[in-house]
């Protein structure tokens, strides 16, 4: 007897869960507008003198995008597919945050410790 | 007494209900999403490591065009925007409106792979090929990738269009167009990461 209108009510779960609203896409469409326009001016505008905090700043906004798109545009929440999603999205946010994380790491250690080349191997390159 | 009571509370430990929601397949196909993130950010990985490699060719700097990126970032955003308008219509069962905001998806996005090969002839005639160094290796594996998910992602649309168009909004098509609007949404997420990373932090690195 249960079972009928619990069928229903996942259903009408997963139809609000997936298909959004239009107030959310529109939501969704002015803050990632914003956070993309931000980026490109100050990029395109030289706005900040120093390149290290404008990349900082650009990546900072990429981030907040990502979850801006991830919230307005795949509907992701702790509920949908009971969790199952959200939990899949961790486990990949924490590998991905390893691959990224130790590749420049220790790529960036590889090259900072690797011998400087000598003229006479970059002119050995440059004949062969 | 107590043994029964033991028993039964520890019965309550047991799932009733099917625990991986009722539709395996979004699920299924989230879960290839998340892959595909893998491989993109071992893509990534190599444009962070080889992205200042120039072998004394060009330079982020100097092969970007920004006002072209500006413009393909917004098709692809807009594109993300009008499928979610699709699905809206998809879900009030409005067939013709649906289609009509999957074509507008469509043919944004199609604009935006068009742009993304002009970019490319254009680099490659410059001498700004993907063997000129490893920074441009790494920014056309990267960028490339990308552009075949788009391109592969629009003929998926065309298939799905026809279907819906012969066979209209039964089941099965709703959820083969909610798979697309997920696929759909995660390239534009990437895309994120490409324009703020390689292009915008590329010119200033």
């Amino acid at each position: 007897m249960n079972s009928s209108s619990h069928t229903e009510h996942a259903h009408d779960d997963a139809m609000h869960a997936h298909h959004g609203s239009l107030r959310g896409y529109l939501t969704g469409f002015v803050l990632a507008a914003i956070l993309t326009i931000i980026p490109f001016w100050l990029v395109m505008g030289h706005v900040i003198e120093s390149r290290q905090a404008t990349i900082l700043i650009v990546l900072g906004l990429a981030a907040v995008q990502i979850l801006v798109h991830m919230i307005f545009f795949l509907h992701l929440d702790t509920r949908s597919e009971s969790g199952w999603n959200m939990l899949a999205l961790i486990f990949t946010g924490v590998l991905v945050a390893i691959v990224l994380g130790a590749s420049i790491w220790v790529m960036y250690n590889e090259n900072a410790n690797m011998m400087p080349m000598s003229p006479q191997y970059m002119h050995h390159k440059q004949g062969s | 007494m107590n043994t029964i009571a033991t028993e039964s509370s520890a019965q309550d430990f047991y799932c009733r209900e099917e625990p991986h929601g009722h539709n395996g397949t979004l699920l299924g196909f989230w879960i290839y999403l998340m892959s595909d993130c893998f491989i993109f950010a071992a893509l990534f990985a190599c444009n962070a490591v080889l992205g200042t490699s120039y072998a004394a060719g060009p330079t982020g700097a100097d092969v970007f065009d920004l006002t072209g990126l500006a413009v393909n970032t917004a098709l692809l955003l807009i594109s993300s925007v009008t499928f979610g308008f699709a699905m809206l219509e998809m879900a009030r069962k409005r067939k013709r409106a649906m289609l009509g905001w999957l074509a507008v998806s469509g043919l944004l996005a199609a604009a935006f792979v068009g742009l993304e090969i002009h970019e490319f002839v254009t680099m490659i005639a410059e001498g700004a090929g993907p063997d000129r160094s490893a920074f441009l290796s790494s920014f056309f594996i990267l960028v490339g990738t990308h552009g075949l998910h788009v391109t592969v992602g629009i003929l998926w649309l065309i298939v799905l269009m026809v279907q819906l168009g012969k066979h209209g909004l039964h089941e099965a098509n709703i959820r083969r167009l909610q798979c697309l609007s997920m696929f759909w949404h995660f390239l534009d997420l990437i895309w994120v990461g490409v324009f703020s990373y390689v292009y915008l932090v590329g010119v200033l690195r």
